[in-house]
Parts: structure tokens; sequence; C-alpha cells
């Protein structure tokens, strides 16, 4: 990353940290919940999401759910536990090999084929998705997302899977970002080094399979949305044309998963459209 | 001299969404706090009755400024003069973001916004009509006058007052933070601090800022509030995220030593500024009035 824009990126820690913290305790407890529930993947987002709910609401007030398939790395176990132990927090290990399997053995048999790594990996984050929103309910717990800007933009998640929760502390912070504040708020080293994987299957890593790094993401995204920067400018301060093109066409091409769904306008107010509140209305 | 010193209030707090009946307790509360901390004045955050964003819920929250609710305020000022926020309601139905100072249980002034800003993340166009003028009245504390938030992000409108010979400048706000990375410099909070620094000294002028805090839909408004003096000092400063009532003692004394050493009003050459506006203006280079 170049120096000025990785300068750039740089967080005021401390204030961000607060910042995040006064979030979590104020949009959490207006709507009338004392609890969260958050996936603990053994990643770097949701350990970051977990240090701040812990930090903002007290570890009595948060509960981490580890949801391992048959084909997960036992490490991203290990270091979701590790986490689990640093922060002394409830947790509950909820194997989702058993729902997942039960579905495509009778899904594969009904369509006739076997279905693609894609639909596999939506499926297993959707699962964990229905597994979340279970627990928010048995627990009176909202659930807590754990989705960076980087994967936001780049719609590198699964639509109503790991891309759904109730409030999301880390959404507006890019990848390197994520990395910073980790390693400030005391996220375990094994988490901080390894290489970012959605760990949907062996070998898989965000970065193989994005077909670039988080840094040219990231530095690219932000001269583009938060400079405002057109394509072109960036491709003349002497970025990679087409990478720059295919990111911006990625992001383009991703935001229905950002947005709730589209409503047919008919009357003369329109949910959407033009019934305007904030979602803090009426608490 | 007694009469030199007066103690400001400001009342750094977080007004809960569309809901007047909690805000205006909390208004009861502050004022009756700051009166027994001897206070002679109290400074609430813009909107701090309905809270900031209200888009739709303007049509309920809207208060003419005879309702009950208002005059409940304005009866609490015989004790200390007060200076809050709501939208108001006008009897043709336009909606306003407005501003009262209330003394001695009577409406003394009332200020709506002129300048809304409706870009990026703010929306208030959308909602509210803009005020037109920018006066000063008189009270215990000296000639004042009152900027809400985005008026005082231009320059022709704290000038204004001053050439109306305020002294005391009152700046209820709900500014969110926008940025909190390192290199940010001007960050919200910082571009404020310069903004209110730079006009208290070239217009010799005392500055209340008051800001809210608590979160709206996940927009963070980070107080900070605080009471800068002529010479470009913090008096007082809240600090940034919690509720809290912060005092401090106004001398105007000096006001006057500072606008002696440095009368940057007094050689302000405002029938230069008026003929040059004026040219501007015939020549047609803004456009129809009201723009």
């Amino acid at each position: 990353m170049r120096p000025d824009i990785e300068q750039a990126l740089r967080l005021r820690e401390e204030l961000t940290t607060s910042v995040l913290e006064g979030f979590l305790r104020d949009e959490v407890r207006k709507v009338g919940f004392e609890r969260v529930v958050f996936g603990l993947s053994g990643g770097i987002d949701s350990a970051l999401s977990a240090y701040l709910a812990t930090r903002a609401l007290g570890r009595e007030h948060v509960h981490a759910v580890l949801m391992p398939y048959r084909s997960s790395s036992p490490s991203s176990l290990a270091d979701a536990m590790e986490v689990v132990r640093d922060l002394d927090i409830p947790h509950t290990v909820v194997e989702i090999t058993g729902p997942v399997d039960a579905y495509f053995e009778q899904m594969d048999k009904l369509l006739g084929e076997q279905a693609s790594p894609l639909r596999r990996g939506n499926r297993m984050a959707r699962e964990r998705m229905v597994t979340l929103y279970d627990l928010s309910a048995a627990m009176n717990a909202l659930v807590v997302g754990t989705s960076n800007k980087t994967e936001l933009l780049l719609g590198y998640g699964t639509q109503f899977g790991d891309m759904a929760s109730a409030l999301n502390p880390i959404g507006d912070l890019y990848k390197c970002q994520v990395r910073q504040l980790s390693a400030y708020v005391g996220v375990p080293q094994s988490i901080l080094k390894k290489a970012p994987s959605a760990d949907l299957w062996a070998d898989q890593t965000d970065e193989k399979e994005l077909g670039f790094t988080y840094d040219d993401a990231d530095e690219i995204l932000y001269q583009w949305v938060d400079l405002r920067l057109t394509p072109d400018e960036i491709i003349e301060r002497g970025y990679d044309a087409s990478l720059v093109r295919h990111i911006v066409q990625r992001v383009a091409r991703n935001q229905y998963k950002r947005k709730p769904p589209i409503i047919a306008k008919l009357s003369g107010r329109t949910i959407g459209i033009d019934f305007r509140y904030l979602r803090d209305w009426g608490h | 001299m007694a009469f030199d010193i007066q103690r400001v209030a400001i009342a750094q707090m977080a007004p809960k969404l569309g809901d007047i009946g909690a805000n205006l307790e909390r208004h009861h509360e502050y004022i009756r706090e700051a009166s027994a901390q001897g206070a002679h004045l109290i400074v609430f955050p813009e909107l701090g009755l309905t809270g900031y964003q209200t888009q739709d819920l303007t049509l309920e929250v809207a208060r003419s400024a005879a309702s009950p609710e208002i005059q409940s305020i304005v009866d609490m000022s015989k004790e200390i003069d007060v200076l809050f926020s709501f939208v108001e309601e006008t009897d043709d139905h336009r909606f306003y973001v407005t501003a009262l100072y209330a003394s001695k249980g009577e409406v003394v002034h009332k200020h709506r916004k002129v300048y809304l800003p409706t870009y990026g993340m703010f929306d208030e166009r959308r909602y509210f009509a803009p005020g037109d003028r920018f006066d000063v009245w008189k009270s215990s504390l000296g000639t004042l006058g009152v900027l809400i938030c985005e008026d005082a992000w231009h320059l022709s409108a704290p000038y204004l007052l001053a050439m109306q010979k305020a002294t005391l400048l009152l700046v209820p706000a709900s500014s969110p933070w926008r940025n909190t990375m390192a290199a940010a410099e001007f960050g919200s909070h910082a571009f404020w601090r310069h903004l209110l620094q730079m006009y208290a000294q070239l217009l010799g002028v005392h500055i209340v800022f008051a800001n809210r805090v608590g979160y709206e839909d996940g927009v963070h408004f980070y107080g900070g509030s605080g009471i800068v003096a002529p010479n470009g000092s913090w008096l007082v400063e809240a600090g940034t995220g919690e509720s809290e009532l912060i005092v401090a003692e106004i001398d105007r004394r000096l006001t006057r030593r500072t606008r002696y050493t440095t009368p940057l009003v007094r050689d302000e050459r405002v029938h230069l500024v008026a003929s040059q506006l004026q040219a501007l203006l015939q020549r047609g280079d803004f456009g129809a009035p009201g723009h």
C-alpha cells in the first residue's frame, strides 16, 4: 500500500473503539435488549466484533456461537476457542454438518446434480444465519454483524447469510483497518497472522478466490468510494487499469446485496421509497 | 463587578428521537440543575426536543411556538435564561428548525435555521423551510446572536451578527462524527474547534457551542461542547460521547480588553463590503433574491 494511503486509512484507535463501543451499547439497549449473540469463525472479522461487543456490554451480555462444518479447518475452531478463552465469554458449538448435508442429500436428488461449491458455501452461510437468529430469539439477544467495509463493497459474502445481522460495528472499516483495530483490542496473534479465508473448503483463501489482495482492494476502494476519484483518475495514479475496473464493476454489480428488497410502487406512500423513518423510530 | 461575569451552562444531552415528552422532562431537569448551579443562561443542542433525523416524524413532532410544551420551558426562564431548539410549525404549516431564547418568562428571540444542509449524509431541506435572517437581541449577558449548526459554517452569518454588535454567539448543534482516521486533521470535531476559535478571535466574541451526543441509526453525535473566549481560548469543554452539564463564567472585561488590543470589529469596512456586494447583486451574479 502506498504510504500516503496507508496513513490516510490509519485509525485513531482509542477514539474509534470508543465510538464503536458506544454504538453497540446505545443501539442494543435503545431497542430494549441487553444481550448480543454472534458467530465466531476463528477469523479476524468476527474476532474483532467479539472483542468490541464484550468491551461494550460486558462478558455476561455476549454469547459466541461456533458453527463448524465437517470440512472446516480444525485450526479455525481452535482460533475461535482462543478468543472465547481470552475474553472468558459464554459460547456454544453448533455443528452445521447435519442440516447442510441433509439438505443437499435431498436437493441433489431432486435436481439430479451435485451442488456447486458456491451453492454449498451459500447454504452453510445461511445455515449459520438461521442458527444465530434462532439463538437470538432463544437468548433474547441481538445478532451482531461481522462483515467489514471491503467485503460489503465487493459483495464478497452471502446475502441473507453472513451479511445478515441486526447491527454491525465493523461495516465501515476496511480490511486493513480491521487488522489495525484487532491488534489494538488484543485479538490473538494466530488470528492476526493467518490468511483470511471463508473456510468453506480446504485451502480456500479470500485473496486467492478474489484474485487480488485486500490491500489492493482497500487502496482502490478508498480512493474511489471515500475520496470520490473516478476510476480513470485512480488509473492515472498508476494502478492497474483492469484491476481498478474489475473492482469498480464488482461493487456496482453487488449493490443488490446491500439493499433491502425493492418494492413496486403503487400507493402514495411506499415502504423503502417515501415512508421515511429511522430504524430507531419508536425506541 | 458582578454584572461583568455571567455563568453560562451547556446541556450536552442525547435527545430521544421523536419523544417530546421524555426530552421535555430532560430539559426541565437540566434547567433546574443549571439554575441550582447559579447559571444565568443554559443552552441546549439543536433539535434537543425532537432528535435530529426526524424525517417523516417531522409531522408528528412539530409544535407551534405557542404550544403548551414550548410554553413550559418559556415559563421556566423566570429563573434562568434558556436557549432551546425544536421543530417549529407556523400557522401556514411550514416547518422550521428553530431556536427560542426565553428570559423572565417571555420569548425574547426566535431564530429559524437559515442554512439547511442537504448533501452527503444530510437531508434537511427535504423536510424543513429555511429561515431568512440573522438578528441579535439584548439580554443581561450583552448583545446575543444564535447560529444553528450549519448556519455557523457560512462565514457571513457570524459576520452579520457581529456587525449588529453581538458579543456572545450561541451555537446549538447536532454534529456527527464523520472521520475517525488519524490523518484526518479536519474531522468534524477538529473543524468545529478551528472554526469557533477563529470566529471568536476575528469577531471578538464569546461563543457557546452546545452539541448533542448519542446515536441515531448508527450516526454518532460526538458532543465536545464548550465555550470559547474572544482570545481563542476554551473556558470549558465537555468530553466526547457522554451527556453532561458544563458551566463556565464569561467575563465581559476580557471582551473589552481583547477588542481594545485587536480592534478588528471596530475597523471593519461595512460600507465597502455592502457596496461591493451590492454591485455584484446588480450585475446579476447571484440570480434571483432568496438564493
